[in-house]
């Protein structure tokens, strides 16, 4: 009895102990290892550029995680990962970190395809989410009350739409909190009364970005400065980055990954 | 090895006391973590403006959880209201009008209802849920409403279960009684039966309160988590444990005590209810 408790322990223990170190250790080996971790808006496109990447670097084993831009910073921060994403300029403590600006993300302002609404001035949009406008019929729609959407308190994109569009009003209580990109875009997509806010990149068909100000979000117009609610996507590290991740970061600066970005949707140094 | 089977005896005790005080570890372990994080945002902002305050903004120094304390126990108290209903007709039945057939094919049906994953059920919410009540009740869907009908779905196991043992354990002769004084089935049922087993009737609702008071998952996908209290049950809301998981993903500094101290509150409320629930058990006992 006693025996076999303790036998089934030392071959639990074993169990643990191999699942857990052996990857590991196989992959310091020969492989080389880069963790990135940050922002949930720069994640899908790190993951392609990574996928890309692989592809012509068999050797490189490139790990994105998400988590949102504070903590990727202070993952980054802490030296637990390689290279921290952020979706937003740094803010005091933590300057200490270098930046690499990989490309541009227009934020886009987005409802539900079936909306007969085109544009809407910057002012109108600030409005709607600081609680003023209310309802669908004073921007000249149907008298349905508006269900906008924001991002919770923290996300990179929430923090640049205040900063760009809000302007010092503040975001209403009332309005539906979600936490992603991917759903607030659920929402939109799936609700003919909603508007809400998201990465450029991820237009689809399924929502319909607005113009803002008389300027339609596009590449085009980022590139020009015509459209105004544009945000970085920054790689930051701790210090000088190791080979390995120079090589990554330079493939993501090259043609090729630039090529990878436009094609998301994002703008990016190369025409 | 041992070889003394008295000692054998002790040693195999020993191991199953430790096993047995580990959960008492554990909780003793979430307690003091919880408290350790969550209590010194008390310390520097103030009880009253946590637990009072209607403003919540981490990021700009406001920590005020009142709105989302007042939806916690708007969507509890809505899940009973749907649940609590449904889950004590359908014990009812299972135990005083169902054949065993039938007893066999709904027991293991219920099983399962409970073992379905939360996701799964905020999913269904998403996808059915949300625009019926969107298309044919008004609001943008995500609501007081939706989040109470899933809730109340998601209750259903634990109030039959128990209440089902409830009325199961309700002696045959009182029944047998009940019939000889000329009682219809129905009269037997809520004359006698129903207050025989008050008790544990009432611990599947308070059991079904604590399931619906903690969960997240399908709350997050469906409340719509807005700030303020909702004025309707077409509006959105934000609970508390919708806080936490909604936000700790990028929370850091007094933000992140935020989340800790919400949590605090949190298991506030459910000792409060737990005690409330065993004192109110043991007196009707």
């Amino acid at each position: 009895m006693v025996r076999k408790l303790c036998i089934i322990v030392v071959a639990l223990a074993t169990l643990i102990i191999s699942c857990s170190n052996k990857p590991a250790d196989r992959a310091k080996k020969d492989k080389h290892t880069i963790t990135i971790a940050g922002s949930t808006s720069v994640m899908p496109f790190t993951e392609k550029l990574a996928e890309h990447f692989m592809i012509d670097h068999r050797k490189f084993v490139i790990d994105v995680q998400g988590g949102g831009s504070t903590a990727g910073i202070q993952a980054c921060l802490n030296n637990t990962v390689n290279i921290g994403m952020s979706s937003r300029e740094l803010k005091e403590g933590e300057k200490t970190l270098n930046t690499i600006t990989i490309c541009y993300d227009g934020i886009a302002v987005v409802i539900h395809p079936k909306n007969p609404l085109k544009a809407l001035t910057m002012q109108q949009v600030s409005k709607i989410f600081s609680g003023e406008i209310k309802n669908w019929n004073q921007l000249g729609w149907i008298k349905r009350s508006i269900d906008a959407v924001t991002r919770e308190e923290g996300s990179g994109t929430r923090s640049s739409f205040e900063e760009l569009v809000m302007k010092g009003r503040e975001i209403d209580d009332g309005i539906m909190v979600q936490d992603s990109n991917g759903s607030v875009k659920e929402v939109v997509a799936t609700d003919p009364y909603a508007i809400g806010y998201i990465s450029l990149g991820l237009i689809d068909q399924r929502v319909k970005a607005l113009t803002i100000g008389g300027v339609i979000p596009s590449i085009r117009s980022i590139k020009t400065g015509r459209y105004k609610i544009v945000r970085p996507f920054l790689y930051v590290t701790n210090g000088e980055l190791d080979e390995d991740g120079k090589q990554f970061v330079k493939f993501v600066l090259s043609k090729d990954g630039q090529g990878i970005l436009k094609k998301e949707g994002l703008v990016g140094f190369y025409d | 090895m041992i070889k003394n089977p008295v000692k054998k005896e002790q040693f195999v005790k020993w191991v199953l006391i430790t096993f047995a005080l580990s959960s008492l570890l554990f909780l003793f372990l979430i307690f003091i973590f919880i408290l350790f994080e969550g209590l010194p945002l008390f310390h520097k902002v103030g009880l009253k403006n946590i637990i009072l305050g209607f403003k919540w903004a981490p990021t700009k120094g406001f920590f005020g959880i009142f709105p989302m304390i007042v939806s916690s126990f708007l969507v509890t108290f809505g899940a009973l209201v749907i649940g609590a209903p449904m889950g004590l007709s359908c014990a009812i039945y299972l135990s005083e009008y169902s054949g065993k057939r039938l007893k066999m094919f709904l027991k293991p049906a219920l099983e399962l209802l409970a073992g379905i994953p939360s996701v799964v059920y905020g999913f269904l919410g998403v996808i059915y849920i949300v625009p019926i009540i969107r298309d044919y009740i008004g609001g943008s869907g995500f609501s007081l409403l939706a989040t109470s009908i899933i809730l109340g779905i998601m209750i259903l196991p634990t109030v039959i279960s128990i209440s089902f043992d409830a009325l199961m354990s309700v002696p045959k002769t009182y029944r047998e009684g009940s019939f000889a004084m000329g009682a219809t089935k129905w009269q037997t049922i809520y004359k006698v039966i129903i207050p025989a087993a008050k008790s544990g009737i009432l611990a599947s609702f308070i059991l079904g309160m604590g399931r619906a008071i903690g969960e997240t998952m399908a709350v997050i996908m469906i409340a719509g988590n807005a700030l303020r209290i909702p004025s309707g049950i077409l509006d959105p809301l934000r609970t508390l444990t919708g806080n936490i998981a909604l936000e700790l993903a990028y929370a850091t500094g007094d933000h992140r005590l935020g989340l800790f101290s919400t949590g605090v509150v949190l298991l506030v409320i459910i000792m409060i209810l737990n005690y409330i629930a065993n004192f109110g058990i043991k007196r009707r006992m």
